[in-house]
């Protein structure tokens, strides 16, 4: 295995870059930041009018949502492969059509998770925010949102390792993130699958396994701060 | 100052306020009470639109806070609203729950909101708990919070909606003090509650509510002393001294 890496351990990180596109490690990172970054307020937007009294927003958000918890990411990845040209006109990278298909898939999760964490906020929170005076979105942003955040970090954890996870579909979409270019490590070397899987394997296993560390530190971090009625 | 005309409410079929005609006047301290259920809660909500109504008007000012155009926001701001279960945001101190509305709403300096807000805190005697977070102050102290919270809004009109009914016997009387404190300083106040005592040392008027009417209003002296209605009568009886009655064999 050592020797694996001393050969590949450049392109293993960064795939061809600078001579090619970025690849590797450093792809799937960026890919899973960004897939987080967008699919959280995402998540927020939509968990926002699930819960709305505007059927208008309501109804469509919530059978956007329905749809995709009823299918596998796979399929999300496909639609977004074949279907984004055909809507925008001009040929989508790999890259932004793996993101697209991440922030729609993970934001609807997220939707859901966050819908409950609002839910289980007390009425009278929301109540006595805006008998001050809030309008609604100072009452979710100072008020509600704070609160059922907190609440939420475990299963926003979950979601988050899951959209890390996520990532090594792009080898569907011949994507170079870690996955895919694992495969062709493996395929120039032909006779140690073992070795080459393994090293993979351990890398999403740190990768997610930093994430939760990192979790579970503000976790307590914010519990330390008040102690739960 | 606040005037309700020919005010209805209904939840569905049911019939939760029934005509309800009042006026109440600056510095005035009205008590609302009367057995539960009878609409008192439901009545002080509509006051500042936490509960709509579908027939009346309602005054603040004289402007009806129901009409067209009425900026919502604004007008709560100008009725500060103290609730039952205390309702103090969890995740901000002391501190930070008195000073939220001040900076965010109208606008104040940080400094100055926390002037305020520590001169507030003081006021209900509660200045060296600042930096307590809700779960660590007892419920009367999360009470008296939850009052200074709503002042500092500098509202015109404070609202109570059975302060004390979730307090241990023991902390009713500090939330009580501190209500009496603004009473005495001029602020005009609606509240509901069962504290018979606090009605009568306090308030200038009483009225008594039952099934969505109001039954009586009068003068605390002449409640107490001559209630009117049956039912005042017995509501009276049933409050003042409830190891007396009889099991009610309607109820």
């Amino acid at each position: 295995m050592w020797e694996i890496i001393q050969t590949y351990w450049l392109y293993y990180l960064i795939g061809q870059y600078p001579e090619g596109p970025l690849g590797g490690l450093a792809l799937t990172l960026v890919l899973a930041a960004l897939a987080l970054l967008l699919a959280f307020p995402v998540g927020i937007l939509l968990a926002l009018c699930r819960l709305s009294h505007y059927r208008s927003l309501r109804w469509p958000v919530t059978a956007v949502v329905y749809v995709v918890r009823g299918t596998p990411l796979l399929m999300v990845v496909f639609w977004a492969y074949f279907l984004l040209p055909s809507l925008t006109g001009q040929m989508t990278d790999q890259f932004n059509t793996m993101l697209a298909a991440l922030v729609i898939f993970d934001g609807a999760y997220l939707s859901e998770i966050i819908r409950a964490g609002i839910q289980a906020i007390p009425k009278g929170q929301t109540e006595s925010a805006r008998s001050l005076g809030f309008n609604y979105l100072q009452a979710m942003r100072l008020v509600i949102l704070p609160q059922a955040l907190r609440n939420m970090l475990p299963s926003l954890v979950n979601q988050f390792v899951s959209t890390i996870k996520e990532t090594s579909l792009g080898y569907i979409i011949s994507l170079n993130e870690v996955s895919f270019v694992a495969t062709q490590i493996n395929t120039q070397l032909l006779t140690r699958p073992a070795e080459v899987y393994l090293l993979l394997g351990l890398t999403y296993f740190v990768l997610c396994f930093g994430l939760s560390r990192v979790a579970f530190w503000l976790e307590r971090r914010l519990a330390a701060g008040v102690a739960h009625q | 100052m606040i005037k309700l005309e020919n005010v209805n409410k209904w939840y569905g079929d049911y019939h939760a306020l029934v005509d309800i005609n009042e006026e109440v006047t600056q510095g005035e301290v009205v008590v609302v009470c009367g057995p539960s259920g009878s609409g008192k809660s439901t009545l002080i909500r509509t006051l500042n639109r936490l509960e709509p109504i579908q027939k009346g008007r309602i005054l603040l000012d004289g402007q009806d806070i129901y009409g067209p155009g009425v900026d919502v926001n604004a007008l709560r701001s100008r009725i500060g609203f103290v609730f039952q279960q205390f309702n103090l945001f969890p995740h901000l101190t002391a501190l930070e729950n008195c000073t939220l509305a001040p900076t965010r709403i109208r606008k104040l300096p940080p400094q100055e909101a926390r002037d305020l807000a520590m001169a507030l805190l003081n006021r209900v005697g509660l200045a060296h708990k600042a930096s307590a977070y809700p779960s660590q102050l007892s419920g009367g102290q999360q009470q008296r919070v939850a009052i200074a919270r709503a002042l500092a809004m500098s509202p015109p009109v404070m609202l109570f909606d059975e302060p004390t009914s979730a307090l241990d016997p023991e902390m009713v009387g500090e939330v009580l003090q501190a209500m009496k404190g603004l009473a005495r300083d001029g602020m005009t106040m609606v509240v509901v509650t069962h504290e018979m005592g606090f009605a009568r040392d306090v308030c200038d008027r009483v009225l008594f509510m039952d099934q969505g009417s109001v039954l009586e209003r009068t003068t605390p002296e002449r409640f107490f002393t001559r209630p009117e209605h049956p039912r005042a009568q017995k509501f009276l009886a049933d409050v003042l001294s409830p190891w007396q009655g009889t099991p009610d064999a309607s109820a």
